[in-house]
């Protein structure tokens, strides 16, 4: 019995052992990040074979959970080919900046990171390295998809663009009898809607999914719906970069279609806050709501998940009743920028550089940055299936005007978007003008509190 | 009895014995490296580390800037900081007395000769098997379901969230709680109990002045253990609630249901201005909870009985 124990005992010490040798390792919070190690050591194996010319290597620390595939392969397929080891690491979904702060301190920190927008700047602008001149910002189509540091120094690059919109089923808006032509502004949209809404039990299907004020849903409302009223309001008053305060002036536009998406929507009003992004993504995948707010990036979830033929859904642009809506196209743009550690050593900045650059230019890696992330801002783009790329191509053909993520200007963003989540769920469980003042408040004030906090 | 207690002695005595002490006590320092080794690296140096940020300016370790006090200024003057802190301080008191009374009922109850005593045991710790995040999201399910029927949730004000939290805890803990409980119980001598019965004590008596004082060791451990587990709480916050509602009071944003653990957290989060005084309340915070439970500790512990 003593001689087990002792065993077990021993089997402790090694095993705590083992415990401390691998809390050393990156953070694999994620399913799909466990997988990183293995590649990590497929991809250090590689070149031992033909390591005399390649010196540099390639750590990137991506932000995508669900491209983190498609980046494992190509990272793989690179190294295959000239056998620079590249490492891919993801973070978990929500914990990038945890995650970066964690391994920039490292000393084999990541040679290739993800900004976010103008304040990711102010955290990590001291890391990017200065981008000018260099082949890769050769190739870019249009240099104001870049994030510049007050000296001008292209700190970090756009490396896809996103658009974002009221994903439309049009074989439902047809058998409810209207076309997409009879949608053109906010108040033919709410006439289509209205209609539908009323109608719900005998069509079968309702206009609007549920406006989810879950944490997986919320960011389309607190995040990309306020887009609206911050873009006007930055367009009339010429703003270019992070202001200190705001105005609301376009808030009443914002009030108009909140209250269309949960007037004009099956889900109960005051149980909002436990409607999750999925079931949302469901209701429109399986057919009961024609109109669903979000972006790009749902095409491959609605044509694979859902089995929805690409031809019967499209996007149209988020009208709230703003004058000369009419001629706006999609919410375009982008928070994924890739920037460069300044930090790393000489040969791993030329590893890395040489790696994007190859990823926006071959043939593999333009083939799977059009696959996972539509349009890229280069030369050698490849054109996307995806028909919600299309659609926002075609508005901006038709000569409408895109409306650009002021949303990006945001200070202390998480707090301010859960200030405007609180407000809007005690407002759609009483639509009432106290509590629309709320919805205000948050906004106006909580992005005053927000700024100073920020750079306090 | 005198049997056992004899062999008892002869097993101290070759414990004790020179040809096993002499070997233990010049190989000791081997068998304790690993993990002290470990205690140190994860704990005793990233907690020196944390101090020292504290007085820094800082957005990752390596780059940190010695600034003096003025995170431990900034991190006092933020209203969301002290805010948090009375809502831990009374969620501590509400939770350290509801867990307590509870688990010593239960655990009183179940020490009783009822039918199935084993397994409603077993029952009542389970829940402590689940983690905190998790049981979180489940709870949050639970209660907003509860209040859709009165057409309102979990989030709408802080009340309905601290009070969630609240019944949250205690049935995670509670089981807990309860076994520690138990097992005091059945430690106390049944000639007392005996003794107690003879002298005519009712049994109200002799819980109070026979059981509860022997049981002073028990209740000791547990309150320890819910006064610092309320004071850490961080999983069950963070998925209830997440500190939501946010209202705006004098011109500062408060997080109505968050305790201090999700403040320190949020704080980090805003950005690199604000590590080092999220690196202060996390020193603060980790002085508090050592002030508090030493006191707690000699005062439960003068209390102790020896039976």
């Amino acid at each position: 019995m003593k001689k087990i124990l002792a065993l077990i005992l021993a089997l402790c010490m090694v095993l705590a052992l083992t415990a401390c040798g691998s809390s050393a390792a990156p953070a694999a919070e994620e399913a799909t990040a466990a997988e990183a190690p293995a590649e990590e050591a497929a991809a250090e194996e590689a070149p031992a074979e033909e390591a005399a010319e390649a010196t540099g290597k390639v750590y990137y620390l991506n932000f995508k959970p669900e491209a983190d595939e498609a980046w494992q392969e190509l990272a793989a397929l690179y190294t295959e080919q000239t056998g620079v080891p590249v490492k891919v690491v993801t973070a978990a979904s929500g914990s990038y900046s945890d995650t970066l702060t964690a391994e920039m301190a490292k000393s084999d920190a990541p040679t290739l990171f993800q900004m976010g927008n103008a304040y990711s700047l102010l955290d990590w602008g001291d890391y990017a390295l200065d981008l000018t001149g260099t082949p890769v910002v050769g190739e870019m189509t249009n240099t104001d998809f870049a994030l510049t540091g007050d000296d001008g120094s292209i700190k970090a690059i756009a490396y896809c663009l996103e658009s974002y919109g009221i994903i439309t089923n049009v074989a439902l808006l047809e058998e409810a009898g209207y076309t997409l032509a009879d949608i053109t502004d906010f108040d033919s949209l709410k006439a289509v809607a209205d209609d539908i809404h009323a109608r719900a039990d005998e069509l079968g299907f309702d206009a609007f999914t549920s406006a989810g004020l879950d944490g997986s849903s919320s960011w389309r409302f607190s995040g990309h719906l306020t887009n609206m009223p911050l873009y006007y309001e930055f367009r009339d008053d010429g703003v270019t970069t992070p202001p200190a305060e705001v105005s609301g002036a376009y808030l009443d536009n914002y009030r108009a279609i909140w209250d269309l998406y949960i007037d004009d929507s099956a889900a109960e009003k005051s149980s909002l806050t436990s409607a999750t992004g999925d079931q949302a993504e469901a209701e429109f995948g399986e057919g009961k709501a024609v109109f669903f707010q979000n972006g790009t990036w749902e095409f491959s979830n609605l044509t694979d998940t859902f089995g929805m033929d690409p031809a019967t859904i499209t996007m149209i642009p988020i009208y709230c009743g703003v004058d000369g809506e009419e001629d706006a196209g999609l919410c375009t743009g982008t928070e994924n920028y890739w920037a460069v550690n300044s930090n790393a050593s000489e040969d791993d900045i030329q590893a890395t550089l040489d790696f994007i650059y190859w990823c926006v230019t071959s043939e593999e890696g333009t083939s799977m940055m059009a696959e996972q992330f539509g349009p890229i801002p280069f030369n050698s783009a490849k054109e996307s299936e995806n028909v919600f790329v299309k659609a926002a191509d075609e508005y901006i053909a038709a000569g409408k005007y895109p409306v650009t993520w002021a949303f990006n200007s945001t200070p202390n963003v998480d707090s301010w978007r859960a200030g405007i989540v609180d407000a809007l769920a005690a407002y759609s469980a009483d639509q009432s003008d106290a509590n629309w003042e709320q919805v205000v408040s948050a906004f106006v004030d909580g992005w005053a509190i927000e700024w100073a906090t920020v750079n306090g | 009895m005198r049997k056992e207690k004899k062999k008892k002695q002869h097993d101290t005595a070759t414990v004790n014995g020179k040809l096993i002490r002499r070997p233990i006590k010049r190989w000791f320092p081997l068998f304790i490296l690993p993990t002290f080794a470990c205690f140190c690296i994860g704990f005793v140096w990233p907690f020196l580390q944390g101090i020292y940020l504290s007085f820094c300016s800082f957005n990752t370790p390596r780059d940190a800037a010695w600034v003096g006090f003025e995170n431990y200024l900034k991190a006092f003057k933020d209203g969301g900081f002290r805010h948090a802190f009375w809502n831990t301080a009374a969620f501590a008191v509400v939770s350290i007395i509801l867990i307590n009374l509870l688990a010593f009922i239960i655990a009183y109850g179940l020490t009783q000769k009822i039918r199935g005593a084993n397994l409603f045991r077993t029952v009542f710790f389970m829940p402590n098997l689940i983690g905190g995040v998790v049981l979180g999201y489940i709870w949050s399910m639970i209660f907003d379901a509860i209040l859709k029927g009165y057409s309102t949730y979990l989030t709408a004000n802080a009340t309905y969230g601290f009070w969630g939290l609240v019944i949250l805890v205690a049935w995670q803990q509670i089981g807990y709680m309860m076994i520690i409980y138990i097992a005091g119980l059945q430690a106390i001598p049944e000639d007392l109990n005996e003794a107690a019965k003879i002298d005519g004590a009712t049994r109200w008596q002799t819980l109070t002045r026979v059981t509860i004082p022997n049981m002073m060791p028990s209740i000791t451990i547990c309150t320890f253990l819910t006064l610092t587990n309320s004071f850490k709480l961080f999983d069950q916050n963070l998925a209830l609630t997440g500190g939501a509602p946010q209202v705006i009071m004098n011109g500062a944003k408060v997080n109505m249901t968050e305790l201090l653990a999700l403040n320190i957290y949020s704080t980090y989060n805003i950005g690199k201005n604000w590590h080092g005084a999220a690196q202060a309340k996390a020193v603060v915070f980790f002085l508090l909870v050592a002030v508090l439970a030493i006191a707690q500790q000699s005062a439960t512990r003068s209390k102790e009985v020896q039976a």
